[in-house]
Parts: structure tokens; C-alpha cells; sequence
């Protein structure tokens, strides 16, 4: 049985492991390589690290940082920020990152997407949608930590982005980061039935149930959460978690069984 | 010592990290020369059929592993598309395979049992051994899973090749032994204690 993958997604601001709310207010959590090591014992299905400054502050992404991460990561990789090229894609693919993710480049220049494909093959290219609620419903799809709009439908996009050589879409909600009070499921649902690759949700997750209600919804799919792996309790306290293997499979065998 | 080939592809650190962590001795393998010597090979691999064959023609070690493999029995493993390889061809490419295994790699879309599922498979399945007895996988009879990323799976021309079976629409080999010569489509370095297991036991056969 292929399982749903259940993905700590760690965001790198300033050299630090940051957790932000509305991608503002980045709150210091931690050190990234500590946490890598922490879920390399909690062995976590997959990580995901996203510098937030890279693209913000048009740099490389910190491939001495990358290097750092996937060499201690014992579990599949994925990251993001700052890629804007196909050559860049593939050194961090050199480097021992089973994804890559892009974003604003990929929304910017779609053809960017075929280019990674070609060179790194469509299962390592992630295309990452940060969407945001519009007053008169509906979704539109931002960038650039959410500074700027965009008027391509996040759904044709994401199907745009299929058939380009994205091998996963991870879609960000933009109200729910750091909202723990569950995933957007009509945005989950649709998005499932718009394309036929493997799909991530990330934004809003504040307890395990929450991601049983993910899968309930779609089935098998990526569940990432921050805040739900990095704080504990109503006080927002740090402490790096992840649910325990037995907890994780009843969980996951409840949630596809409905 | 246990010798990865380095032609370019694949997360050669993650297999130096895990051997390091169980003290087993490993070194990676750039040139025909650093090749000589191996008494276990790791192939890996990623991407695509015809450039993991081409890279694999220029860096040199082609001539001296299959003369290694086939007709000394030095025992290899092929992971992920370093698995897809060890076939004779792929519908993903127009390249030759090495051949060991015969078989061809197809692409999981031209199987009905597909039906609407997600591509690539991409996760973490159960790997059911057929073989209760193949020493790949002690340790590994109950409750085996292993993490993989890939649209293609390995069609064996004999099904007596076929080591183990994943299921993903319908069963397809997930493993595949012929002699000396292994392959694994999911990705062991990337597996946690499971992946371990199966590394370890590579460098015990």
C-alpha cells in the first residue's frame, strides 16, 4: 500500500529555522541541521527545506547549506528557493536532493519547468503554488512571499505545470500558514481532480487529525506542516515533533479505510 | 569494501553517510582504476534511461564492470534507474541496456491496472521478498517499506527474476536477481532503518 507522505516543511530565514504566520512574522525555531537530525530519528517520510530570502534578496541558492542538509538527511529531500535555472536545479541535484521546488521563477517563465525536466528528470521537478482566498471567491496565485499577484488560475496553472515536467505540485495556502486550524479541503479537492501527479498541501495543520481529514478528503497525498512539527502546545513553545510510526499507520489505515 | 560507481548520477553521499554510520567500509568509484579491486558495486541512478547510459560510457568504468560482473560474479546492485539499467532496453529512451537481466523498462501509464492513480509513484510502499530465503532481505519479511520516485517499472522477460513485488495498481517488480546481479527501484539510502537493513545486508551477502 503506497502511503501518504507526512512532510516537515522547515523554512531558512537569515541562516536560522524560522516558522512565519501569514509568511510574515518569521519566528526563530531553531537550527536547521539540528532539526534534520531530529527527524532523521523520528525517521519522517520526507523533509522539505525552503530558504525564504534566496528569491526575496535575488541570490543563488546557499549550495554550501544544501550540501550541509543532504548529507545528513537519511530520508527523501526537497528544496526550495532562489532556483531560477536549470543549471542550478541540477547542482543541487548533484548535491544529493532527491526535488527541487520552484516557484516565482517557474510562474515568471513556465518553459523554466520543461528546461529542469529535461535536465533532471520530471520526478525531481516541484512546482510549488502559493495561493491566497479572493474576497469574491475563488483562488489567485501569488509569489515572492506573497508580495506579488498573479492572474493565471492556480488550477490551469497547475495542470499548465503537469504537463510542462512537473513531477509534484505543492500547494501553499497563504491564509493558513501558521493557522493550525486545518487544511483548506475544497482547495485540496479540487486541485486533486485538476491534475494526475502526486500532489502536496501545505498551510494549516495544527494536529494529526487535521491531516486525517487531508487524507479522508483526497486520499493518498503529501501532508506537509510547520508549525505542527516545530511547536507544541497553545504557547507556540519550540519542540521539534513527528508523530510516532504506530500513531502514524493507525492514523493513515483509519483515514484511507472511510 | 563496498564500491559505488560515481558516473554522475545518484546520491553518492547518502550510501558513503549510511555505510559510515555501520561502520562498514564503502568508497565511491570515478574511474576504471578506483573501480579495480571492488568486491561489492553499488550502481546508482537517477533520471533519465539514456543519459544514466551515457554517462555511464563516458566515464570509463563501463568495459571493466561488466567484465567485473559478468564474467567475474562480483556481486552489484542497481538502485533506482542504476536498476532500470541492468535491462535490455527502455520505452523512457532509445539506448541499449547492460542486458544482465532481460527485460524491458516500461513506462507505468501503458498498464490499465493504473487506472487513475497519480504519476510518478512517489512514497512509501510496502516491498513483499518472494523469495523467503534471499538474504537481501532478512530481517525484512514483515512490515518492508522503502521509499520510491519513478514512472517506469522493470518488465523481466523471465518472471523467475523478479526478487520482490511492490503494488501500486496492480503488482510489479520491485526487485529483480539474476545470479550476482541485483536491482532495487526504490531508493535504500533514503529508507531510514529499512533502507539500512537492506544495505547491510548487501555488504553481507
Amino acid at each position: 500500500m503506497l502511503r501518504p507522505r507526512i512532510i516537515p516543511c522547515l523554512l531558512i530565514h537569515e541562516g536560522g529555522l524560522v516558522k512565519t504566520v501569514g509568511f510574515k512574522d518569521p519566528k526563530y525555531v531553531g537550527d536547521p541541521v539540528n532539526a534534520v537530525k531530529i527527524f532523521n530519528e523520528k525517521e519522517s517520510d520526507e523533509l522539505a527545506v525552503f530558504d525564504i530570502d534566496a528569491t526575496a534578496n535575488g541570490v543563488e541558492p546557499d549550495y554550501a547549506v544544501i550540501a550541509h542538509l543532504a548529507a545528513e538527511c537519511r530520508m527523501p529531500l526537497c528544496y526550495g528557493g532562489g532556483v531560477s535555472s536549470a543549471a542550478q536545479a541540477k547542482r543541487i541535484i548533484g548535491l544529493g536532493v532527491e526535488k527541487v521546488a520552484i516557484s516565482a521563477a517557474a510562474v515568471e517563465r513556465p518553459q523554466l519547468i520543461a528546461e529542469i525536466a529535461a535536465e533532471v528528470g520530471r520526478q525531481s521537478v516541484a512546482v510549488v503554488l502559493d495561493v491566497r482566498k479572493k474576497m469574491l471567491g475563488g483562488y489567485e496565485l501569488r509569489t515572492r512571499n506573497a508580495t506579488r499577484a498573479h492572474r493565471q488560475d492556480p488550477f490551469v496553472f497547475a495542470h499548465e505545470a503537469v504537463v510542462l515536467g512537473a513531477g509534484e505540485i505543492v500547494v501553499n495556502s497563504i491564509d493558513l500558514d501558521g493557522a493550525m486550524r486545518g487544511y483548506d479541503l475544497k482547495l485540496a479537492r479540487r486541485m486533486r481532480e485538476a491534475i494526475d501527479v502526486p500532489v502536496t498541501f501545505l498551510g494549516g495543520a495544527g494536529s494529526l487529525a487535521d491531516i486525517e481529514a487531508l487524507v479522508r478528503e483526497v486520499g493518498v497525498v503529501g501532508a506537509a506542516a510547520g508549525s505542527l512539527f516545530v511547536f507544541k502546545g497553545a504557547y507556540r513553545a519550540v519542540l521539534i515533533n513527528y508523530p510516532a510510526p504506530e500513531t502514524k499507520e493507525q492514523m493513515i489505515r483509519a483515514a484511507l479505510a472511510a | 569494501m563496498i564500491t559505488i560507481v560515481d558516473y554522475g548520477l545518484g546520491n553518492i553521499g547518502a550510501f558513503l553517510n549510511m555505510y559510515k554510520r555501520m561502520n562498514v567500509p564503502a568508497k565511491a568509484a570515478r574511474s576504471a582504476d578506483e573501480l579495480t579491486g571492488a568486491e561489492r558495486i553499488i550502481l546508482p541512478g537517477v533520471g533519465a534511461f539514456d543519459h544514466a547510459m551515457e554517462l555511464l560510457d563516458a566515464s570509463g568504468m563501463r568495459p571493466l564492470l561488466e567484465e567485473m560482473v559478468v564474467d567475474r560474479g562480483v556481486p552489484v546492485i542497481g538502485i533506482c534507474v542504476g536498476m532500470q539499467i541492468l535491462a535490455d532496453a527502455s520505452e523512457e529512451g532509445k539506448a541499449q541496456g547492460l542486458g544482465w537481466i532481460p527485460g524491458i523498462v516500461r513506462h507505468f501509464r501503458s498498464r490499465t491496472a493504473l487506472g487513475s492513480l497519480p504519476l510518478p509513484h512517489m512514497g512509501w510502499n510496502d516491498v513483499e521478498p518472494l523469495d523467503t530465503a534471499d538474504r537481501l532481505f532478512s530481517g525484512l519479511e514483515r512490515d518492508a517499506r522503502f521509499y520510491f520516485l519513478h514512472s517506469y517499472y522493470y518488465d523481466c522477460a523471465d518472471p523467475a527474476d523478479r526478487a520482490a513485488i511492490a503494488t501500486y495498481g496492480a503488482p510489479f517488480a520491485c526487485a529483480v536477481r539474476k545470479g550476482n546481479v541485483r536491482g532495487v527501484q526504490f531508493h535504500p539510502e533514503k529508507s531510514h532503518h529499512f533502507g539500512a537493513a537492506l544495505l547491510k545486508n548487501f555488504a553481507e551477502l
